[in-house]
């Protein structure tokens, strides 16, 4: 009892942990989703995006972590709007379809474009802060872990001032209830969905960072899963809510931890996968989606 | 004011405007009645730049604004309260009306409209922190004209602002239409309740399938037989 009890605490920190990097992926798509109701495939890119925008700030420019995170997600943010601007934006009255088609050719070119550019090797993220490990009784947590844990919450709090306190936050939230209206208020639409993606798109590259330090390695297809995972979350939550993604990436990174820790950890794809197909057939509108009512 | 000439409007394939004119003069109240799928509110969309023309001029204080997006048209001091009020639904009473004043930055002087508003409806006063979706049709018809005053409008299109309402509700914002009106505000009214709507306006276009049939004062219009028989119930 005691050795399960133990295991529950060890792999509870280990779930946290990987879950707040699935939460800062899922809020980009959740946000995206909001306002122009696209899944945006090429979200995971993103993320790995800032890892090597992290790796080069650390390796390259040699900036300690803080600068380097915060050089990681600006550099995103700008891409996020670019990659809107040259192929959305043009989809915007297009079928949706059409439009998540292009979202996954926007992720093949992310991917493969890297490749080309960086070569397919993995590049080994250097440590950019001592590891220190933390005993807590039996429970083990080591400083990266917590230094993830501290940056979401940092990164969440902000992001949830600013879409709920800033005039740009009430912005997005009023294009997501009902563009037009939003137009009648004078929001330039434009505008605010460039917004989103730059948010969405820092806050990945924020996850690729603090990813790249816990696992110290980086390479051109590491957006894949967590993108796919990220995904998972975000429909477990409600897609389009912001708090949901946030309860979804959590809960999505402690059930892969315990399915790695009580079973074993070639189960941890198919426990987040099943996860989705529930949720699909049961509750559709994920854990805080309200049943969607139909607009008049 | 606003002066519209000859636009034409399409949904797809459908032509929905067949070459509208009409003409706004400042200070006055104008209603455009007309029966269900007329083309009310699809003019109103077209001035206000949610829909734009195929042709045609919409001459706006000398400007022809045919085309410029709708978030411009607001800042000129054009706004539209849409059929339907389209009130944020998930925001409360007060950030609704922080964002009808989205475009401005001058604090006193939203602080002062506000106040100006909630003098108007003293009921979103009450309700100030409520979530707007839990309002009443009443309240949100109130909320959705509020909301459009504090971006301090030189025009106002309202779209069916009666829809859906009491008789007592109607009369209460058919009086506050006027005292907007006699605050200065320009008004283009649309309304499916032409007894209403003729009563208050100065002016008056009938709209038939796209085309204006009729027009005139609006006294005009309430005594002629054509309008009685079609739009007034005799």
């Amino acid at each position: 009892m005691e050795s399960f009890m133990h295991q529950f605490f060890q792999q509870l920190i280990n779930g946290v942990s990987l879950g707040s990097i699935y939460a800062l992926i899922a809020l980009g798509y959740t946000m995206i989703y909001g306002i122009i109701k696209l899944i945006n495939f090429a979200h995971g890119d993103i993320y790995m995006l800032g890892a090597y925008f992290g790796f080069y700030a650390t390796t390259t420019l040699g900036l300690p972590f803080i600068p380097a995170i915060i050089f990681s997600m600006a550099c995103a943010a700008i891409a996020g709007i670019i990659i809107e601007r040259i192929a959305y934006r043009p989809m915007r009255n297009a079928p949706r379809i059409a439009i998540l088609i292009t979202a996954i050719g926007v992720s093949f070119f992310l991917e493969y474009g890297m490749i080309l550019l960086v070569s397919p090797q993995p590049r080994t993220f250097p440590a950019v802060f001592s590891a220190t490990v933390y005993n807590m009784g039996p429970l083990v947590a080591n400083s990266q872990q917590l230094v993830i844990l501290l940056s979401s919450i940092i990164l969440m709090a902000v992001l949830t001032y600013i879409v709920n306190k800033t005039k740009a936050g009430k912005a997005m939230r009023a294009v997501s209830f009902d563009a037009d209206a939003a137009r009648l208020m004078g929001i330039n639409i434009d505008r605010v969905i460039s917004t989103t993606f730059a948010l969405g798109s820092a806050l990945a590259a924020a996850g690729g960072v603090l990813v790249g330090v816990y696992y110290n390695s980086i390479d051109p297809l590491m957006g894949m899963m967590p993108g796919l995972k990220a995904f998972v979350a975000a429909v477990l939550g409600g897609i389009g809510i912001i708090p949901g993604a946030m309860i979804g990436g959590i809960i999505l990174g402690v059930v892969e931890a315990m399915v790695s820790g009580f079973l074993s950890s070639t189960f941890r794809d198919a426990a987040a996968f099943g996860i989705l197909i529930l949720i699909l057939l049961y509750k559709p509108s994920g854990l805080l989606g309200k049943n969607v009512r139909e607009k008049v | 004011m606003l002066r519209v000439e000859d636009i034409n409007v399409y949904y797809g394939a459908i032509h929905a405007i067949k070459g509208i004119s009409l003409d706004v003069p400042d200070g006055e109240i104008v209603a455009l009645i007309g029966s269900n799928g007329a083309g009310k509110s699809t003019t109103l969309r077209t001035i206000s730049g949610l829909m734009k023309p195929k042709s045609g001029k919409i001459i706006y204080e000398g400007n022809d604004i045919a085309g410029v997006p709708a978030h411009k048209i607001v800042g000129m001091g054009l706004c539209q309260v849409p059929e339907g009020r389209h009130v944020f639904a998930n925001m409360t009473v007060l950030e609704n009306l922080e964002l009808g004043a989205y475009l401005r930055n001058d604090k006193e002087g939203i602080a002062k409209d506000m106040q100006d508003v909630f003098e108007k409806f003293p009921r979103l006063l009450e309700r100030k922190e409520q979530i707007a979706g839990t309002l009443s049709g009443g309240e949100q018809q109130m909320l959705a004209m509020g909301r459009a005053l504090m971006s301090r409008p030189k025009l106002l299109l309202l779209d069916e602002p009666s829809m859906g309402l009491a008789p007592l509700l109607v009369k209460e914002i058919f009086n506050i239409i006027k005292e907007i009106n006699a605050g200065g505000t320009t008004i283009l009214l649309v309304e499916q309740n032409a007894n209403m709507a003729l009563s208050i306006a100065d002016k008056a276009y009938v709209l038939e399938t796209g085309r204006i049939t009729l027009s005139g004062t609006a006294q005009e219009l309430a005594s002629s037989e054509e309008v009685r028989k079609a739009y007034l119930g005799g």
